[in-house]
Formats: structure tokens, C-alpha cells, sequence
């Protein structure tokens, strides 16, 4: 049996210290016309079968890190440095709970704290929390934080309409019970800038994206400015890609109240959409509001350094239906992950990742944009995703790249038409470090020969 | 040891990973846009490795102790689960990649979905949530959309026995919904007479842990399926305890209508210290448009015989998305790979063994320990950490003293019915004899309780630090590195 250490012996000294014959004397209070009900599920496997079946399903995905790769969009290609894989592969890390228990959980406690410190140091801001699910669900979390600072007095969200559409789906996802007015996106082809003219007085919060979905650095100091002028308690939250925050100056040095965004960057794989991250920032003003764990510093009974889940007044095992959110853990072990690739490249490693990213991405915009037939969208600087107008539909594009141009198979950008309908035929690129330029030459070239037939 | 932070360990100019030099001319930068400063650490390769090294010898872990946390299910995690989770055609997959390159992988969702049915005796399952409580979210607003589908809009009352986890009432309130607390029985059951007063034509729903925190099968559930439906409500299942149930019963079998199941407990996937979870949501019939997606599903246009394809889909009346792309696929694939493992007959053995456990342990210790409620338990149970003959020593100093005797301490304070409870789940893969020393262990403490109550007070005494003072913790929130 799988995992089942009892001899028989053993199983028999069991049962009879408990008082019953068998087993099945344990489920009598189990209705017996619903009891051993036959499931159905598939022949068990040994560990080298199942290993085979898997590895069978494995090779039948198209491997994104080893296939040139222009596809982004809230999820990207990054080299992970093999320590990352190394110190959460350690059993002390992930076969370990939430630290309920601090005096045998300090090796978690301390590097959340850790984690803490480098998401306000990349984000410029005052306190951060343990990590929430991902980015969306962060800024659902942000909404919820705005709400409660404003004691749930104030009801409109303005949501900019380039913010990612999944956070937006998400945002409205989890406030559809609470009778709150999300507004800003019903008109995609709006800036920023346009609907920050909604903020008045019943505003809780205005939630940005820098860089924001389509890659553009909108101007976030002007935006939180114009935001400030309309009514100076509406708060402002802000998601960034945090790898761009190795160049660029944070969210928190232009006074944002509440920085969030989608970790996976820094450090974790793609993985098909997750275990991602959702790294959450907010200033010591509204800390007391956040949701999700938070880990402080404090003493043991010799004085000695130590750590401990705090503010733990907010959650839901003590305040049950008054908690701030109904959250009881964190991302624990991607969290791990992004400390530890923080820490291995550094100060100087990630603004060199960075720098990489900005640079890469200019080579393959200027490449592009001399192309017969596409065209880059430029009315606004951009960190390492950029759009491309198209000569001929994205789909038609995308397969010529992965399936038709030469041997190659080439992964190819985000269709924006997807979700922004004016944006049809429209391309969003992103590219990284790990596209050589040997990559990015290859990709305009194929593009150059999208065939005229299939053109628009 | 004291391990320094990282940022103590920092020496100005020393560079760690490298990232490969620039290929291509550079551009020029935005110089108005860029930061002055990136105050992030400056270690070597070998400094973070020993770090980490060193932190991690500071936790307790399945992988090294017993760890019999109530309610959290901590069972080994196969090491086979890891590897397959780890093979690189799972892990380099974008999530928006064509769905013609990833049919490997959306072969294993929608094969675990089939098995959550399965298992579940459901309908329709999303594997999107993210985490138990993330499904709990996800099935009480599935369950609010239901009612206002169909022009119920008078509903707004979440029923919650006071057994239930904090979660419960967390998620119903904010899901806009306004919470009824109902009292246990001397059984430890859901009191029959309470439901019936409250049960009426403004419940949305009952969330039913069951068996409940107190490690009990509610002897009633159909009776209760029967309230709750004859009043128009909706009963949902709080999976966090299904390892006492898995192929004994089908919670969809005895009327609950959503469940949400904990893959990281009862799927053996890891904790991770916190996370990543996964919480699919299971549903009736009638709930299945509702829930959250894309979900996928065979695509019959473009199957061929033998040869299905596979694609993502939005449910008809969804409540929406609740997470970016799909759910954690990386956990999906560890609980596939158990499930796998298992089969039907291994699931339910394992079930077995995690009551037979429970029940063995609670043999040892009754004599000893108060036990509120004295009935055969499922796959854990409560007892008092509150000892007649030991009146100055709570729950959380036998917890504590636990640790000196090296192994992890059951849940405590929780649930709160329970005076100074202590929550035990030993889970299936646990031996006999690690359960015995255990047991060992709590009888000669609660022999110490007696005759040296002060070691009890300052336990533990060999661990990196000893008790923390939570109270300056939350005082004065120290919650970063200083600069």
C-alpha cells in the first residue's frame, strides 16, 4: 500500500486498544447507503508508470524556455537561477505549514520578514505583507483594503482601463456581493488620464497599471498628481511588473498608497499560470487595514532577535465575518522563491535583468518597426513589451510563426484584439533576457515574410 | 544559531548570480524615469545558499517530524510528486500559449477534474481557486448567483455551525452576506432545533465542515440536507477534513450541493510553509454553470477518435474569474500524480488508516486528557490541554513542551468551542511507532504538568529562541529591515 506504513500485526494491536474488530467499525455514523461508494478512477500506477504517463504528457507541451518566446501579457520568461530551485526544494521549507508554532518555524519566519524588506525596497514603500495568491487577486485585495479604510463608507473604484483585464475580471469577481461601484474601464480605448476625471468624494481608490497592460509607462506622477487634485484622501494603488523596478523609479516615490503585482517574475517559473505570487505594499498609515499575513520583528523571553506572524487582530481565525479578508495563508513557498532570487542577483543583478529587458526589447521594436506592414505603437515609452500593428489577423500571424516560417517554431505575441476590440490586429510583444538576438532577428524576419496573401 | 538577515550579510560591490552581457545596442533610457537607488542586498552565490541553508534548520517540517497540526492534514508529500511537478514541459509552459501546445497539460486538469467528480459525486468541478478559503470564496458566491438567477433576491443569510473554521464566516461576509452562528449539540452534531428556527425563506445557505472540527461526523447530515433544501438554501461542504472520507462516501451522495476540496491536505501536495494550496470547487447539477472559470472541456469540433481535444472554456452564467489563468497547475500535477498513484481502493485505504490513526490515538490519551466529546472520531480529535490536577497549565504550555521532545504540537486554542483545545491529526502515513512516542510523550507531560509545572511555563527550552512576546510584536510593528 502506498504510504501506509502498519504491518498487519500492527493494524490488529490498533484496533484493539480502540475497541472494535475492524475497521469498518470506525464509519457506522457514516449513512450506510451512501458508504463505499465505487469511484471509478483509473488503475493505480507504480512510480516509474506514472512517471512514464507524465513524462508522455510533459513532451506533448511546447517547453516556452527552450522555444523562442515573445509571448507576455502578466506572464513571463525569466532565467531562474538554479539556487532559487535548490533552496525551495529543501523539505525544511516546503513540507513545513504556516509558522503557527514560531519557536520551530523561524527559518520561515525570518525569510518572510526578509521577503517583506526587498518588496518595500523594490516598491519604495512602507510595509508589506506575506504574499497573497497572485496579481489579480492582490488587486482585488487592494479594493478591499481602499474599502475598509474608508470604514466601507465610500463605494466608487475607478479601475484605469489598462489595467490587466484579468485583474479586472477578478476585481469584479470577488466585490459582486459587497454593492461597490467599479468603474473606469467601460471605455478600453480611455488613458489612464481620462478617467481619473470620475474621482470625487465617494472615491476610495484609482487603480493603476505602470507598466501597464499594454507595456506603456503612462505618466504616473502626473497621474497620481491629477488623482491628488480631484480629492486628496481617494487612494491610489498602483501594479508593476517588478522586474522593471530594477531600472525604473518605484510606484512609492511618487507617492502611490498601495503597491501590488504579479511576482512571478522574480524567480518563478511559468508553469502554466501557477503557483504564482502576489507581492502587496502599502504605507504604515493604512497597514492596520491589510489584508493576509504579516510577520514582525520582535523578542524571545531572553531578549534574543525573533519573529512572529503580527496584526493578526485583522484575520479571519479571530475576527471571523469582521476579518479584512477571508485569506489564512500566503504563497509561502513562491514568496521563498522570490526572496532567494532577489538576494542571488542583487542590487547590481537586477537592475542589470533590467536594463537586458529595456534594451532587447528597443533592438526588437526598432527591428519590427521597419518592417513593410507593421508599425509600433510609440505615443508612450515602454519597459520590455511593446504593441505591433499588423499587417494581417495575430492568430494568422502566431500560427505562420509557430507552425509554417521555415523549421522554426516561434511563440508568438499576445492578441490584444482578444481583449480590447480596438486594438484587432494588434500584437503585444514582450521580450526578455533570454531572447538572444539571434531570437529577436529571427522573429522580425519571420514576420517580414508573413506571406502577402494572407495580408490584410 | 542567530542566522543574520540578508541585508546583514551585504557587502557593498560584491555581485551574486550574473546575468548574461548585453547582445544587442543598447537604447537610449528614460533618464526622468529611473531610479537612484535598488537597496537590495549584495551577496555571493555561496552566502545565499548558506543562508537559507541556515534558516532552514530553524523550522520543523513533515519531512523531519511528526507534525499532527488538526484541520491541516499534514501527511507526507511524495517525493515522486516533486519530480513530476518539476519536469520541464510542465514548468515552461506559458499559460497563454496556443491550446494546440498544451494539450499534454490540459489533459491533466481536465483528467483531475473527471477525478474530483469522481471522488466528490459531483457534477462539475474548477480547479481555478487558489487555496482552501479561495474556494470557500468561490462556492459561497456560486451559491449567492444561484438564488439570483433565479429572481430569489430576498436571500442574504449564511448559516455557519459554531464549529466551523474562521474561513466561513470571513468568505460568506465578503461575499456580501450576512452570517448566522448555530450551536453544537452534546453530540458535537449541528443542533437540529437551532437549524430549524433559522432555517427560512432568507438562507442562502449552510456551510457544513463535516466531519467538523471537533473530528466528529455529523450523525444528522441528511436531516440537514433536508432543512436546508426544504427552505430553498443550498448545503456546502467545507472539504478541509475529505481525508476521512475519501472513497468511504461522496459528499455529493448525501445532498451537498458545493464543496470545495484542499489538495495540499488531503492530495498529500506540500504546505510550502504557508502556500501554494489549491482549492477546486466541486458542484451539483445545478450549480454548474455557475462556476468559476475557464474550466476545460473536450472541444468535439476538433476531436478526433480516440484522440480528444482538449480546451478552455467559460462557463454560461459564471460568477466570474477568480484568479489570473487557470489555477496552480504546478499543484494540480502533484495531486494527479497521487491520485494516480492511488486508485480507488488506495484513496479509500488511505482514508482508512487516517481514522485509524486518529481513533489509536485518541485510545492512548482519553484516560488522561478530557475529551469533550467521547464518540469514535474520524481523522482527528479534540481533547483539553487543561489537566484537572493542573490547574495553572494551558493548552499552549503542553503544546510548547512538546516541541523540547522534538516533535511539532497539534493545533491549539481551535476549535473554539473546545476550552484550551488541543486538535490532533496524525494523519495515515504516521507509524505506529511515531504515534506511540507521541502519545509517550503527551502522558509524561501531562505527568510533569503535575509535578513540575514551571517547565511547562518556560518550554520550550532547546529551540533558536524560546516564547516571543507577540504583544510588542503587534504594539510596536517592527515589519522590515531599517535601512
Amino acid at each position: 500500500m502506498v504510504y501506509l506504513p502498519h504491518t498487519d500485526e500492527e493494524r490488529q494491536q490498533m484496533l484493539q486498544a480502540i475497541g472494535v474488530k475492524q475497521i469498518a467499525d470506525l464509519f457506522q455514523d457514516v449513512p450506510e447507503k451512501a458508504r463505499y461508494p465505487e469511484l471509478g478512477l483509473a488503475h493505480p500506477l507504480s512510480e516509474m508508470e506514472i512517471m512514464q504517463e507524465l513524462q508522455f504528457l510533459a513532451d506533448a507541451n511546447l517547453n516556452a524556455y527552450t522555444t523562442p518566446t515573445f509571448l507576455g501579457a502578466g506572464a513571463y520568461r525569466h532565467w531562474v537561477p538554479s539556487v532559487v530551485d535548490d533552496v525551495i526544494s529543501r523539505g525544511e521549507f516546503y513540507t513545513a505549514y504556516t509558522p503557527y508554532q514560531p519557536e520551530v518555524s523561524q527559518g520561515t519566519l525570518q525569510a518572510i520578514f526578509e521577503y517583506q524588506s526587498m518588496i518595500c525596497d523594490l516598491t519604495g514603500m512602507e510595509v508589506a505583507n506575506a504574499s497573497h495568491y497572485d496579481g489579480a487577486t492582490a488587486a482585488a485585495e487592494a479594493v478591499i483594503h481602499a474599502y475598509n479604510v474608508f470604514r466601507k463608507k465610500r463605494h466608487k473604484f475607478i479601475i484605469s482601463p489598462t489595467l490587466n483585464p484579468q485583474y479586472r475580471e477578478v476585481i469584479r469577481t470577488y466585490t459582486q456581493g459587497m454593492n461597490l461601484e467599479i468603474v473606469g474601464d467601460e471605455d478600453l480605448t480611455a488613458s489612464a488620464a481620462d478617467v481619473i476625471d470620475q474621482v470625487d468624494g465617494d472615491t476610495a481608490c484609482v487603480i493603476l497599471q505602470y507598466p501597464n497592460f499594454l507595456g506603456q509607462l503612462e505618466d504616473l506622477g502626473d497621474l497620481i498628481a491629477r488623482v491628488r487634485a480631484k480629492d486628496k484622501k481617494t487612494l491610489v494603488a498602483v501594479a508593476v511588473n517588478p522586474i522593471s523596478l530594477g531600472l525604473l523609479k518605484p510606484p512609492g516615490d511618487y507617492g502611490a498608497d498601495i503597491v501590488f503585482g504579479e511576482g512571478q517574475p522574480l524567480g518563478l517559473g511559468l508553469n502554466f499560470g501557477g503557483p504564482y505570487l502576489g507581492f502587496y505594499a502599502t504605507t504604515k498609515k493604512y497597514m492596520r487595514q491589510i489584508a493576509g499575513r504579516v510577520v514582525g520583528q520582535t523578542n524571545d523571553v531572553d531578549g534574543e532577535i525573533g519573529y512572529v506572524l503580527t496584526l493578526t487582530t485583522r484575520e479571519q481565525h479571530i475576527r471571523r465575518e469582521k476579518a479584512t479578508s477571508n485569506i489564512c495563508s500566503n504563497q509561502g513557498l513562491m514568496a521563498l522563491a522570490a526572496t532567494v532570487y532577489m538576494s542571488a542577483l542583487g542590487k547590481q543583478g537586477l537592475h542589470k535583468v533590467a536594463a537586458l529587458n529595456y534594451h532587447k526589447a528597443h533592438y526588437a521594436a526598432d527591428l519590427i518597426d521597419q518592417l513593410d506592414g507593421y508599425t509600433v505603437l510609440r505615443e508612450r515609452p515602454f519597459f520590455n513589451e511593446f504593441i505591433v500593428r499588423c499587417p494581417g489577423t495575430v492568430a494568422e500571424i502566431n500560427h505562420f510563426l509557430l507552425n509554417t516560417f521555415e523549421e522554426h517554431e516561434i511563440i508568438g505575441g499576445y492578441d490584444l484584439g482578444q481583449t480590447y476590440p480596438h486594438l484587432e490586429n494588434h500584437m503585444l510583444i514582450a521580450v526578455t533576457e533570454m531572447n538572444s538576438r539571434h531570437e529577436i532577428e529571427t522573429l522580425a524576419e519571420a514576420l517580414a515574410e508573413f506571406p502577402e496573401e494572407d495580408r490584410l | 544559531m542567530k542566522e543574520p538577515l540578508i541585508y546583514e550579510l551585504s557587502v557593498t560591490g560584491r555581485e551574486g548570480v550574473k546575468p548574461p552581457a548585453l547582445d544587442v545596442p543598447e537604447s537610449d533610457l528614460p533618464q526622468e524615469l529611473l531610479r537612484d537607488d535598488l537597496p537590495l542586498p549584495e551577496v555571493s552565490e555561496v552566502d545565499v545558499i548558506r543562508h537559507f541553508h541556515h534558516l532552514s534548520h530553524k523550522n520543523f517540517s513533515v519531512d523531519s517530524v511528526m507534525y499532527p497540526l488538526g484541520s491541516c492534514t499534514m501527511k507526507y508529500n511524495p517525493k515522486v510528486n516533486e519530480v513530476a511537478a518539476r519536469l520541464p514541459g510542465f514548468t515552461g509552459i506559458h499559460p497563454m500559449q496556443d491550446e494546440e501546445t498544451v494539450q499534454g497539460a490540459l489533459y491533466i486538469m481536465h483528467t483531475l477534474q473527471e477525478d474530483i467528480k469522481a471522488i466528490g459525486g459531483f457534477a462539475g468541478v474548477t480547479l481555478q481557486p487558489a487555496a482552501g478559503a479561495h474556494g470557500e470564496l468561490t462556492g459561497v458566491l456560486i451559491m449567492r448567483k444561484y438564488h439570483l438567477d433565479r429572481g430569489d433576491t430576498k436571500r442574504d443569510t449564511i448559516l455557519i455551525p459554531d464549529s466551523a473554521h474562521g474561513t466561513n464566516p470571513a468568505s460568506s461576509s465578503m461575499s456580501g452576506l450576512h452570517v448566522v452562528q448555530l450551536p453544537s449539540d452534546a453530540r458535537g452534531n449541528v443542533d437540529l432545533d437551532e437549524l430549524r428556527k433559522v432555517a427560512n425563506d432568507r438562507v442562502v445557505g449552510l456551510m457544513l465542515t463535516n466531519p467538523n472540527t471537533l473530528g466528529l461526523f455529523d450523525e444528522h447530515v441528511e436531516e440537514i440536507a433536508e432543512i436546508v433544501h426544504g427552505c430553498g438554501g443550498l448545503l456546502y461542504g467545507d472539504g478541509a477534513n475529505m481525508n476521512a472520507l475519501m472513497g468511504i462516501m461522496r459528499p455529493g451522495d448525501l445532498g451537498i450541493d458545493v464543496m470545495h476540496f484542499n489538495l495540499h491536505k488531503t492530495f498529500s501536495t506540500p504546505h510550502g510553509g504557508g502556500g501554494p494550496g489549491s482549492g477546486p470547487v466541486g458542484v451539483a447539477e445545478h450549480l454548474v454553470d455557475f462556476l468559476p472559470g475557464p474550466i476545460v472541456t473536450i472541444d468535439p469540433a476538433l476531436s478526433e477518435e480516440e484522440l480528444p481535444y482538449y480546451t478552455l472554456k467559460m462557463p454560461a452564467k459564471s460568477i466570474g474569474r477568480v484568479k489570473s489563468f487557470w489555477g496552480h497547475f504546478g499543484v494540480i500535477v502533484r495531486a494527479y500524480t497521487y491520485i494516480h498513484m492511488l486508485g480507488t481502493a488506495g484513496l479509500r485505504r488511505a482514508a482508512e488508516h487516517a481514522v485509524l490513526n486518529a481513533n489509536y490515538m485518541l485510545s492512548r490519551l482519553r484516560d488522561v486528557y478530557p475529551l469533550p466529546y467521547d464518540r469514535i472520531c474520524k481523522h482527528e480529535f479534540v481533547l483539553e490541554g487543561h489537566l484537572p490536577d493542573a490547574p495553572d497549565v494551558h493548552a499552549l504550555d503542553i503544546a510548547k513542551r512538546l516541541i523540547d521532545y522534538g516533535v511539532h504540537p497539534p493545533t491549539n486554542y481551535f476549535p473554539l468551542i473546545v476550552h484550551e483545545a488541543l486538535m490532533i491529526e496524525p494523519t495515515e502515513t504516521e507509524s505506529k511507532q511515531a504515534m506511540d512516542y507521541y502519545c509517550d510523550v503527551l502522558l509524561k507531560i501531562a505527568e510533569e504538568a503535575k509535578t513540575d509545572p514551571q517547565l511547562l511555563h518556560d518550554a520550550p527550552h532547546e529551540t533558536p529562541v524560546r516564547r516571543l512576546d507577540e504583544v510588542k510584536a503587534a504594539r510596536k510593528p517592527h515589519l522590515r529591515y531599517e535601512h
